[in-house]
Parts: C-alpha cells; sequence; structure tokens
C-alpha cells in the first residue's frame, strides 16, 4: 500500500506465431512493488489495449502458484530470481528501480511458443498418459484405511506429488529435460503400494514417451531442483534411475 | 538382445553408460597414479615397475584394449548426448541465468571432456607409444625419458592445466555417475559428494605433482 | 409449477438413492460405446466424470480451455474434503453430515441431494485413495482427520494445504488413462461458447479454438457442464483469472434455468487489494482466526502504523459483538463486521481491510508454536506483501469466493434442457444458501465419480436421444451466430479496454451485491448494470484478430455474460426478501444484527427461466423438509 513507485526497462520477447520471427520489444514501466509480476504485465498490456496495439500474450491462471499455468524465464532464470514460487508469486518489490528485466519464454523443442510468451506444453500431458497413475476403476475399491501405509513414506510421496506440472525444470535444464517432472510422479507412485502392481511397466512406458517427445537427457546440474517452484528433490531423480535400471534388468517384457 | 540396446538407447541408458564407463576410468585413475608415484621412489623403482609390466605385455594388452573400449564408449556417448541435448533446446535463451541455478563445473563436462581428451590423444602419443614402440628406450630409461619430458616447461604446464581439467571433470562426475545409479539418499548422498571432491583434488594434484617434481629438480 | 420437477425419488430419506440406483435404466455394455458423451470443464466434478464415463465403455469428450486438464482450479483448493466416515470415533454419520450441511446451507438445500452427497462421501475418499492421493496420515499409518468450520466432528480428510490439488491430480490422472486408452478425446485450448439444442434437447456445443480462432462443432447424445463458478463477476475474487459464467450462462440462454443466482460466499480471510492493478485476490486459510485477533482502530482515517496505536484505541469487534464466538465467528458475519467497519472509515489507514493480529498468541504460547502452526501461510504472506506478521499484524479483508447458485439440476443433476447434465460448482444443487468449508470438493467428486455415471446412462437408456450431424442446421446457426458476435465485438474500437468495464462491474457488484444487500442498492445496481451493458457494446476496444490466439476477445467474451449475470443476481437478491446464508438483505435482520430468515415465503430455490436480455420468469422449486427442523443459526 505504498505509493513510492518503481522504474523498469522491460524487454518483452513478442512472437506473432509458432512460424514466425521473434524479437524483444522494449517497456518502460512505472509500477508499485506491492504489484506481482504478472499485474505489471497486466498493466503494460492495459496500456497496450488503450493504444489498439495487441497486448503481450501470456498465461496465467490461479495466480497462487498451483495450477502451473504460469511461467515465464525473468532474467535468465524460470519463474524469476526467488526460490520455490511461481511466476505469478513474484512481486515487484524483489527488483530496483533503474533495472532492466528480460522476460522470455520456456524454451525446449517440446515446448513450441504459441505466441509471445505462450508455450504448448501438453507434452507433459502425454507422458502422465503413458503411464503416469494408477489403473483402478471407479467403484472397484477397497476401504481407504484397509491398507495402513506409514507417514513417512506417505510424506514422502507428498513432496513428489507436490509437483504443478508447470515445466519449470524443462526450461531450467540446459538439456531441456523433464527428467525432475517425470521422476516427481514416478516416485509417488513407486512409493505407495497402490502403485506397485504397475511399477515396471509405468517407469518404462513414461521414459519412453518422454524421450520420443524430445527432452534431453539428465547431466545432474540439478538446476531443475533449483528453480522447481515446489523444490521437488533431485532425489527423484535418482529413484527414477534406480526404477529404470531394475525395471530393464528385471521386467520380462522384452518390447519395452 | 534388442532390448538390451533398447534400453541402453534411451536417454537414461546412455546415462548408465557414461556412469559405468566414467566408475571404471575413475577406478583406472587409481592404478594409473599408483604407477606413477614410483616416480618419486627414484629411477630404479620406477624402471623396475615398468619393466615389470612389459614381462606381462600380453595380459597389458587384453587390459588395454578394454580400456580403449571404456574411453571410446565414455567419449562417444558424452559426444552424443551433448550433441542430442544441443537439439532439445534448438533456441537459446538471450539471458542466460545458469549461473544462478547451477555449478559451473556440472555445466561444463563437455568442454573439460574435450581437453582432457586433447590431452588424452598427446599423452599417448608421446609417452604411451614411446613406452611401447619406439626404440627410445635403447637410449633412455624410462625414467630419464619422463624427467626429459617434464623438464620442457611448456610441456610441463600444458600437462598440470590438463590435470587441474581432470579435477574439475571428476569432481562432477565422481558423484553424478552415483545419482545416475540412483544411489543418492540423505545419508549417504553427501559422504559420496565429499568422496567425489577429495578424489578429484587427490587427481588433480597427484598426477600435476610430477611434473611439478621433474620442473623443480630441472630434469636430474 | 410444472416446469420444475425436480425427480426426488419415493420413500425414506436413507433409501432414496439405492432405490433410484436400482430403478434407473442401464445401457447394455456393449451398447455404451455407441454413445457419445461431451464434457466440459476438467476440474473435480468434469474430469471425474469423464474418467468414470470412459471407464464405463462411453465415447466421451472432453473439452478445456486450458493447455491441460490438470490446470482447472479445483487444483487450488486448500483445506480438505469432508467425508462421513467415522475414522475417529467421534459420533460423525452420513446423518450428521447431511444434517451440518443442511443447516450450514441456512435449509435452502434439497435434503435428498445433500443426503446422497454425504452417503458417497465415503466411496469417494476410498476412491482416492485407491489411486494414489497421498493424504495425512498419523504414525499407524492410518488416514488423518482435521476439524473444519461448521462441524463439531473431525471428518475433514486432508492433503497438507494442497488438497484440492492432490484431488485433482487424482482425477486428472484417471482421466488421462482413459485418454491413453481411447475411450476419451481430450480438446485442449478450446471454450464452449454454445450450447446447441434441437427440439429442446441438448445435441453439442459450439467451441473456440483458441489457437486458430476457428468456431468448430461437436455432437454427441448427452452434454455435461462442469465449468466451475462465476464469482468473477465481481472482477476481484479468489478464482482463477479464466474461471467465467460463459458456459453455463448461454445453456441459460437456450433454455436452462439458473438457480439461487444471487447465492455468494464471501470468504473473511483473503489479502486487501494493493492498488488499481490488482488482478485477483488470495485466500488465506481460515484457521489463522484460530489464535489471530481481528481489531481495527476506534478511529476514523487512523493513520498510524498498527504497532502505535496502543490497546484501548483498539477495537476488537467481533469479541465486543460476538462475546461466545469471537473471533471464530462464521464466515458470513465475520465478512459483514468488517465491511461495517471499513464503511465506517476505521479500516486500516482508512482503507479496505482490518488487522489480524498475533501478538497476543505469540505472547502467549511463543513464537515457534505459531511457527509450527501456520510458518508455511506467514511464508505466504510475507511473499505477497513483503511484510513480517510476526511483528507486523497481518491485514486482511473478505473476498468473493464460492458461488451456491448454478443452473437448476433435479436428482439426476439434468438441467431444465434434456440431455444437458450440470456438475460441481457450476449447478445449484448441494449447498443451499451457504457453503461449508471442505465441501465443494466432496461435492465435485461425488457428482462425477458416483452420481453422473448412473444417471446419464438412465437418461440415454430411457430418453433414447440420437446423435445430431454436424450438418444440422441448428449446428451451423450457431455457429454463424457466434462468428457474428465475434465480429460485432472486434468491430466496436471504442476507448475502453475489457478489464476497464469489468473493473466497473465489479465495483457495482461489490458495492451493491455483495455482502451487504438491500432494496434501494439492488435497484440502482440492476439499472447501472444495464447501462454498463450498453456502454461496453458501445465504448469497448477488443484489440487484435479473431484468427489467432486473442486473449483479449477471449475476456470480452466472458465479460458480455458477467454484464447479463450481474443483473439477474441483482433481481434475485432484490426479489429475496429474507436473510439467508451468504445472502444477507440489510432491512432483514434481527435487533442484534443476525440473518433473519422467512422459512413461511422464501423456502424454495428460485429458478430463473431467460426470455430477453433484462428479462426473466422467476419458477419456484419449494423446498420440502421431512427429516430435519428449521431452526435458526446462532453464534452470540
Amino acid at each position: 500500500m505504498t505509493d513510492i513507485k518503481i522504474n523498469l526497462l522491460v524487454k518483452v520477447w513478442r512472437q506473432p506465431s509458432t512460424n514466425s520471427v521473434g524479437s524483444f520489444v522494449d517497456y518502460k514501466v512505472s509500477v508499485s512493488p506491492d504489484s506481482s509480476f504478472l499485474e505489471m504485465l497486466d498493466e503494460i498490456n492495459n496500456d497496450l489495449e488503450m493504444k489498439n496495439l495487441e497486448p503481450i500474450a501470456f498465461e496465467s491462471d490461479c495466480r497462487e502458484g498451483i495450477c502451473g499455468t504460469c511461467g515465464l524465464v525473468i532474467n535468465g532464470q524460470p519463474h524469476g530470481p526467488i526460490p520455490k514460487i511461481a511466476t505469478c508469486q513474484l512481486h515487484m518489490r524483489n527488483f530496483k528501480d533503474g533495472d532492466t528485466v528480460w522476460v522470455e519464454p520456456f524454451r525446449a523443442k517440446a515446448f513450441q511458443v504459441m505466441k509471445d510468451l505462450i508455450v504448448e506444453r501438453s507434452g507433459l500431458d502425454k507422458i502422465i498418459a503413458a503411464g503416469g497413475y494408477i489403473s483402478v476403476n471407479t467403484g472397484s475399491i477397497p476401504d481407504a484405511n484397509a491398507m495402513p501405509i506409514s507417514k513417512d513414506v506417505s510424506s514422502l510421496a507428498m513432496d513428489a506429488a507436490a509437483c504443478i506440472g508447470c515445466g519449470a525444470c524443462v526450461a531450467a535444464c540446459k538439456n531441456a529435460s523433464a527428467m525432475l517432472f517425470v521422476s516427481a510422479k514416478v516416485s509417488q507412485l513407486a512409493l505407495l503400494p497402490q502403485g506397485q502392481p504397475e511399477r515396471t511397466r509405468r517407469v518404462q512406458n513414461m521414459v519412453k514417451v518422454m524421450d520420443e517427445l524430445g527432452f534431453g537427457s539428465c547431466s545432474n546440474t540439478y538446476a531443475c531442483e533449483a528453480e522447481c517452484p515446489k523444490g521437488i528433490s533431485v532425489k527423484n531423480i535418482a529413484r527414477l534411475n534406480r526404477e529404470f535400471i531394475l525395471a530393464h534388468m528385471k521386467s520380462d517384457n522384452i518390447e519395452a | 538382445m534388442n532390448w538390451l540396446f533398447r534400453s541402453l538407447n534411451s536417454s537414461i541408458g546412455k546415462k548408465v553408460i557414461m556412469a559405468i564407463t566414467g566408475i571404471s576410468l575413475i577406478l583406472f585413475l587409481l592404478v594409473h597414479l599408483a604407477n606413477n608415484l614410483t616416480l618419486f621412489a627414484g629411477p630404479t623403482t620406477f624402471n623396475t615397475v615398468v619393466k615389470s609390466l612389459d614381462s606381462i605385455k600380453p595380459f597389458v594388452r587384453v587390459i588395454e584394449v578394454i580400456l580403449a573400449l571404456i574411453f571410446i564408449f565414455h567419449i562417444f556417448n558424452g559426444v552424443r548426448l551433448w550433441y542430442e541435448n544441443k537439439i532439445a533446446r534448438p533456441t537459446p535463451y538471450a539471458v542466460n541465468g545458469s549461473s544462478k541455478n547451477s555449478s559451473l563445473l556440472s555445466r561444463t563436462m563437455i568442454q573439460t571432456g574435450s581437453i582432457i581428451f586433447i590431452f588424452l590423444v598427446i599423452h599417448l602419443s608421446t609417452f604411451w607409444s614411446a613406452f611401447n614402440f619406439s626404440d627410445l628406450h635403447q637410449t633412455h630409461t624410462y625414467y630419464e625419458f619422463t624427467a626429459d619430458m617434464f623438464s620442457n616447461v611448456y610441456y610441463a604446464i600444458f600437462y598440470i592445466i590438463a590435470m587441474i581439467t581432470l579435477g574439475f571433470h571428476l569432481n562432477h562426475g565422481f558423484q553424478s555417475a552415483f545419482q545416475t545409479f540412483g544411489w543418492n539418499n540423505k545419508k549417504y548422498f553427501p559422504l559420496i559428494t565429499t568422496l567425489g571432491f577429495l578424489y578429484s583434488v587427490l587427481m588433480a594434484v597427484a598426477f600435476s605433482s610430477i611434473p611439478i617434481y621433474f620442473l623443480l629438480i630441472g630434469g636430474n | 409449477m410444472a416446469k420444475l420437477d425436480s425427480k426426488i425419488p419415493a420413500g425414506p430419506l436413507q433409501d432414496k438413492w439405492t432405490n433410484h440406483k436400482f430403478n434407473m435404466k442401464l445401457v447394455n455394455p456393449a451398447n455404451k460405446r455407441k454413445y457419445d458423451i461431451i464434457i466440459v470443464g476438467s476440474g473435480l466434478a468434469g474430469a471425474s466424470a469423464a474418467a468414470s464415463l470412459g471407464e464405463l465403455g462411453y465415447k466421451v469428450k472432453v473439452f478445456t480451455y486450458h493447455d491441460s486438464p490438470r490446470r482447472a482450479h479445483s487444483i487450488a483448493a486448500q483445506g480438505g474434503i469432508n467425508a462421513a466416515k467415522n475414522y475417529q470415533n467421534d459420533g460423525d454419520s452420513v446423518y450428521r453430515l447431511f444434517y451440518d450441511t443442511i443447516k450450514g446451507g441456512d435449509f435452502r438445500a434439497r435434503e435428498a441431494n445433500v443426503y446422497r452427497l454425504a452417503e458417497v462421501s465415503n466411496s469417494i475418499i476410498d476412491q482416492c485413495v485407491a489411486q494414489g492421493v497421498p493424504f495425512a496420515r498419523e504414525y499407524g499409518g492410518m488416514l488423518d482427520n482435521r476439524s473444519f468450520g461448521g462441524a463439531q466432528v473431525s471428518r475433514t480428510f486432508y492433503a497438507r494445504g494442497q488438497t484440492g490439488q492432490q484431488l485433482l491430480l487424482g482425477a486428472y490422472s484417471a482421466l488421462m488413462r482413459q485418454v491413453h486408452l481411447g475411450n476419451v478425446e481430450l480438446f485442449n485450448r478450446r471454450e464452449m461458447i454454445d450450447l446447441v439444442t434441437i427440439d429442446g434437447q441438448a445435441k453439442g456445443i459450439v467451441v473456440r479454438n483458441m489457437i486458430s480462432g476457428e468456431i468448430e462443432k461437436y455432437s454427441a447424445h448427452a452434454v455435461v457442464l462442469a465449468t466451475g463458478g462465476y464469482a468473477n463477476v465481481f472482477f476481484l475474487s479468489t478464482n482463477a483469472m479464466n474461471c467465467n459464467t460463459t458456459a453455463i450462462w448461454r445453456a441459460h440462454k437456450k433454455g436452462a434455468f439458473f438457480a439461487n443466482p444471487s447465492f455468494t460466499q464471501i470468504h473473511p480471510t483473503c489479502l486487501p487489494i494493493h492498488g488499481e492493478g490488482q488482478s485477483k485476490l488470495t485466500l488465506m486459510s481460515e484457521s489463522l482466526r484460530n489464535d489471530g485477533r481481528i481489531w481495527v482502530s476506534k478511529f476514523k482515517k487512523d493513520m498510524r502504523e498498527p504497532n502505535d496505536i496502543p490497546e484501548e484505541e483498539r477495537d476488537y469487534y467481533l469479541e465486543r459483538k460476538y462475546p461466545s464466538f469471537g473471533n471464530l465467528s462464521p464466515r458470513d458475519i465475520s465478512s459483514r463486521s468488517a465491511k461495517e467497519v471499513v464503511d465506517e472509515g476505521r479500516g486500516v489507514k482508512g482503507g479496505e481491510a482490518v488487522y489480524l493480529d498475533f501478538k497476543d498468541a505469540i505472547n502467549r504460547l511463543g513464537k515457534h508454536v505459531i511457527e509450527e502452526r501456520y510458518g508455511n501461510l506467514f511464508e505466504i504472506y510475507e511473499t505477497i506483501t513483503g511484510e513480517n506478521p510476526y511483528t507486523v499484524p497481518m491485514k486482511i479483508y473478505p473476498a468473493p469466493h464460492y458461488t451456491m447458485g448454478g443452473l437448476w439440476v433435479d436428482y439426476n443433476l439434468m438441467s431444465t434442457i434434456p440431455g444437458l447434465f450440470v456438475l460441481g460448482e457450476a449447478n445449484f444443487s448441494d449447498h443451499g444458501a451457504n457453503r461449508l468449508g471442505a465441501s465443494a470438493l466432496m461435492q465435485g467428486l461425488a457428482d462425477g465419480y458416483f452420481v453422473a455415471p448412473y444417471t446419464i446412462g438412465d437418461y440415454l437408456a430411457s430418453a433414447k436421444p440420437k446423435q445430431e450431424s454436424l450438418e444440422h442446421p441448428a449446428f451451423e446457426l450457431v455457429k454463424k451466430e457466434n462468428e457474428d458476435l465475434i465480429a460485432k465485438l472486434l468491430s466496436i474500437k471504442g476507448k475502453q479496454t475489457v478489464d476497464d468495464i469489468h473493473k466497473k462491474l465489479g465495483r457495482i457488484m461489490w458495492n451493491k451485491v455483495g455482502m451487504g444487500r438491500n432494496e434501494k442498492g439492488l435497484q440502482e445496481a440492476i439499472i447501472e448494470i444495464a447501462a454498463l451493458r450498453a456502454e461496453f457494446w458501445k465504448d469497448v476496444n477488443v484489440v487484435g484478430s479473431d484468427k489467432d490466439i486473442n486473449q483479449c476477445l477471449e475476456r470480452a467474451g466472458r465479460l458480455i455474460d458477467y454484464l447479463e449475470l450481474g443483473e439477474l443476481m441483482a433481481r434475485d437478491a432484490l426479489e429475496r426478501n429474507e436473510s439467508c446464508g451468504g445472502h444477507f438483505r440489510e432491512e432483514y435482520q434481527t435487533p442484534e444484527g443476525e440473518a433473519l430468515r422467512n422459512d413461511e415465503d422464501y423456502d424454495y430455490v428460485s429458478a430463473w427461466e431467460y426470455k430477453n436480455l433484462g428479462s426473466w420468469e422467476l419458477n419456484k422449486e419449494p423446498l420440502i423438509y421431512e427429516n430435519v427442523k428449521l431452526a435458526t443459526r446462532s453464534y452470540k
């Protein structure tokens, strides 16, 4: 609720469509430090619309850091400079008067730019469709307390399940690898007793689709963990590797 | 065996190859270092050790072939991964923020690896070929040859730089291999990382100590 | 009245659903794949319905305007999900959950629907656990529960503060499995902009492809809307940026009745507005009121910093007015009281916020206890506001959160248009005039997993609807209408942006159709909204083209509907001359300022039938209470 404003030069990637050439466009803004980063973009857009110019296309939805829709690379960092938050939770008080701020879309072969800062991340859905579930039909179920699960295991599974599917791990990785995303789901389900029947199939099928979609492989730089808005640990990637190696060694499925 | 080929060709499979060959090379370096350190025990010891290897030449040759295969796999796979990973991000970022989320050493494995590769070529073409295939040893002892080589300041400095680069490569590579095998847990991983750091420092310092030693004593 | 048949099955309350399930017709397993079902929305209700119907063998098409079905706003629900498991042995039962929900809804919900909701609640927990939802557990490995507002038992299951996320991801994974198996076809980045009816039956939808801009037609035997609530009519609410009323509103204009539109829940503990640029409001968990004390200065426009205001100059107004419940007074009371003191000019520095102070709790329990209880909430607060709530009191203010109203549905969740089913927050069915905490997730999943799969099958088996060809003139007509509408929007080229006008609407709604409503204000609102609608069509500027990603056009299309819905909300609030739940008419209160219900004249569901723009006909569905006795809520 301060009246002081900070002045910034914001350089935003503008690209009319997937196949057109993009470039950075400069915007001078004067914004309240209490504004969120996306509200700052809203203000730029409102001004552009007033001038009958096309607003910057960017995605966001819940603006509470849980839906995973928003995702911008700000000064080279997915979701900006503050750890463990999504772009929508970044506030302008983290910038200084006179700063230049570069805003780019997530970049990966598997994440095509659709327009300006919007990228297509449905590859992540395809990976989940390949096996990121427990095959149980509605109704064919035992009582919820029929199978006790240790609090520690449940808590570890929850740590992994907290993934919001934003794709920042892919954007941060120098190889545009989706390993952290895949490992979070594989870990959650490999840890829980409900996930055991499909344990080997799941990891094999999910990794296969991940590879087909053109994501890179893991170089263990751990940039993904550093930029993950939910702080998902790279220990999950280790677990994914382990699950994958064991699945291939043990499984009789020679087609995988 | 198609399934094996497919498994090893997957993104994780290729990493597993890097890790297995990497760990093998880490073990080889220990043996190699032990050998080299006998230089400090003086000409007689060193010459005896090298000669004794001569006496089991066929065995050494087999080991060398295996070692060569390991190197080739490691290098080929490394370059392949680097190339494929480049393709996974066709458009680079205008601002590279990677220094804020990852360590320099983890991001430069291909660069440090390339320097080590250049070193390897030079190393093989000088020491290894001289020890194995030239008639140099008729005029020099192995020890004298080594001392001669390192009395060249430029050559010695090149070696030292290469060994420091090797240290950098190993520092990331060591713990990275364990992560790839899936051996990362709360209790033991900090130990592995520390061990990797100590190992890489040991390799860099101990291998460098030889050119430094000969540089200081001036080839005598 | 003949128009509204709630189709509540006969028989005792406990047996209604069981008997109904038996009496419903079934579709032969081999025939299921001959039926196409369209589902709009991929939140808890939509995703769970799509997965369940796909498992049964129907050919399902799911539409979402997101890039991925996992983005739906169900994901943001924090607190938990209720179920009558009675795992805590504290006297819970299906009947108690039913009763609490009816009472919490201030006796404005259908008994039979609410009882069914309570009945299937237990299966939901079983289902979610089987899917791998990592609910909180005790050391013994059993599921943990916590208590929530409006209940005296611990029946809320939770997964940290991310219950909605985990439940949605469970439903999403079940959905993606069906996508993988080919039973469900997924259409992302498609926004439903109209319903196609032929001979009065729902036969398909028309959507805008948000990438290409193309208007696409889809036909089916039945259409399911699970498109959530409409709190964004206020511009600022806790809803996500894209939540909108378009799907249900355009279905309403095609003949689906809209029930209880004015029933809105205003959540008392949200973060206040920081300025003009505010885009949405963030909810802070209500649990903060367990230890925080709410106060404002005794003086108007007191510009001092909170810590400079001495104790004797502070007004702990909730503790003063409601000595027995104090800071834990129910949502509606607590929200209204905050508005009162702000209207008096005693809000934080004369603005729209009140203090929520933890100083006494920290002094009494120690900082570590408060940190343990609310640590992550305090962190969220500091990220957003930049202030440390351990040393400076939090600032909070109420915000629109949930809409109990929605399309009218019968017991089978079918609207007044045959073949059009409405699930989750988009329908009106289970929460009456006020929703209890942790009940929204329960309703979404109950509808999707356990109700709609039966009732839709019954419709298909008994009505035997036939699928219409996309070449049918009705499809072409609706497509053409919408193309014209878009062309018209793009041609106005006025001087105001879409958001400018939406903010104006929001202000009217908040001031006159918000927490406290009165006859004069509502009459003014009706006139003002109509005027603003005219202003929109004259002066809005929708930038860009229709053959492209155009977020400006998307927002403009949604605002058209808000500008019409806002008026209906005001009309509904004006018609209901009583106070109940989230609907508070200032004329109808007890001398102590409590809501005064009028069961004699208003114990009905208001179902509005669209006639023309600005003209509706009210149909009443009387609420018959055979099992519970109507009582007055008291929190003094």
